[in-house]
């Protein structure tokens, strides 16, 4: 380097912030700015699920990844265990195991608390069962 | 009639307080009724930055909670006599604010001021989602860097979709306040210039505020800059900032109190 180089040295970071900023944001936009999609999406999602099972809008969580090549739609569902339910669709055959709370619900001797008021107090009881779907794209 | 004015920005620590403190200082000096409303919930500190945390009895919380009335929690500036402050708590429990009760509050507020200004927790969370929920206009400061500009547009995107306007289907008032900007070292391309943020983030630009050391000396003694009668450069900008919310159209410029080669050897202030 020589002297004049030195001097006239750039620091000149700001067009690359420039530029890196304009290509995320610009990937971002479409993964959240869809938010209104993401937020539908979940309201769609809660609806369906919950004629089946007792779920809070909270036990959904959906997140958007874009990578360049294949961009991923998480979406995680909580449901209490003894509605566990196990859904996958990168299986070659979605299958969907639902176990009937009814029938698995030990019953009880006719001197304990009545079998409907068993219902919650289990799902109360119940660890959370996770449920992951992953839905992959081409980007 | 009264306008909420949430300050948001995603990123922490970019300047909601002191852009809080200092524009409500500036709207209230022109004489309007104004309010500011401390949102970040176990981290408070917009009293301290007003010089008000010995005054504190009452806060949000209890207002929200309806242990105390809302009168009982405002604390008025004694300099400014239009000028009030609803205190948050120093309790850490976020989950005390409730849709209903912050809903309440802010309808109380809107019959005695003219501005209500909300001082947004950092974040996307709850908090900061609770804040801006009845904006009517919203103020997303930001630094020229890059971790601060994305966050921003990460907000900008929640003030489309999460707040009461948005949801009505009307269109949320959104203003770019870029914060500790240093003009020399942007032209220099060491740091975004106000051109690429806005280019960025494409939303109206209300003010561009320097870096100065100004801003630590006065929440150092706990007086907003905007309360001195000889402004300084962040404090002009700052009350160029608060005559454009009111719909005045100035010029923009990066006010200055650097003093240049000239200045320096006379040892005068450079415009
Ligand atoms: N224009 C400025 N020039 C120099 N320092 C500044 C400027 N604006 C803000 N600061 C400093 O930056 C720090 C953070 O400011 P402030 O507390 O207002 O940010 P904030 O966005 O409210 O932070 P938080 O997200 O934690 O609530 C403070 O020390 C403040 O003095
Ligand atoms: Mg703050």
């Amino acid at each position: 380097m020589n002297l004049i180089s030195f001097f006239k040295r750039p620091n000149t970071s700001a067009p690359v912030a420039r530029e890196r900023l304009k290509l995320m944001l610009a990937h971002e936009r479409a993964a959240f700015g869809a938010s209104d999609v993401i937020a539908l999406l979940q309201d769609e999602i809660v609806a369906v699920i919950a004629k089946h099972f007792p779920v809070e809008p909270e036990a959904i969580k959906i997140r958007m990844d874009r990578g360049d090549a294949i961009s991923t739609l998480e979406v995680e569902v909580e449901i209490p265990t003894p509605l566990c339910v196990n859904i996958s669709l990168n299986a070659p055959k979605p299958e969907l195991k639902a176990v009937n709370s009814e029938a698995d619900a030990p019953r009880l001797a006719s001197s304990g608390p009545k079998p409907d008021s068993l219902g919650p107090a289990l799902a109360n009881a119940a660890k959370r069962e996770r449920v992951d779907l992953h839905i992959e794209a081409d980007g | 009639m009264a306008k909420v004015l949430v300050v948001t920005s995603g990123k922490g620590g970019v300047g909601k307080t002191t852009s809080t403190a200092a524009l409500g200082v500036a709207l209230a000096k022109g004489g309007k009724n104004v309010v500011l409303v401390d949102f970040d919930v176990g981290l408070r500190n917009l009293d301290l930055v007003m010089g008000a945390e010995r005054r504190v009895v009452y806060d949000l919380i209890n207002v929200v909670q309806g242990d105390a009335k809302l009168a009982q929690a405002l604390i008025r500036d004694k300099r400014i006599q239009t000028l009030s402050l609803l205190p948050a708590s120093q309790t850490r429990d976020k989950d005390a604010l409730t849709d209903e009760g912050v809903a309440r509050v802010i309808a109380e507020l809107k019959e005695k001021f003219d501005w209500i200004i909300c001082d947004s927790p950092a974040g996307i969370e709850r908090g900061a989602t609770l804040a801006m929920r009845h904006a009517d206009v919203a103020i997303v400061v930001t630094n020229p860097e890059v971790s601060s500009v994305r966050d921003s547009d990460r907000i900008i995107g929640l003030l489309d979709s999460k707040t009461e306007k948005a949801e009505r289907g009307e269109h949320m008032d959104k203003h770019l306040l870029l914060t500790r900007y240093d003009a020399a070292r942007a032209e220099r391309g060491e740091m975004l210039k106000v051109e690429d943020v806005l280019e960025i983030l494409s939303i109206p630009l209300l003010g561009i505020i320097p870096e100065s050391e100004e801003v630590l000396r006065a929440s150092n003694v706990g007086a907003p800059v905007t309360l001195s009668d000889t402004p300084s450069a962040p404090a002009r900008a700052y009350l160029d900032a608060a005559r454009r919310l009111n719909g005045e159209a100035l010029e923009m410029t990066v006010p200055s109190d650097r003093k240049g080669l000239f200045g320096k050897l006379f040892g005068r202030r450079a415009a």
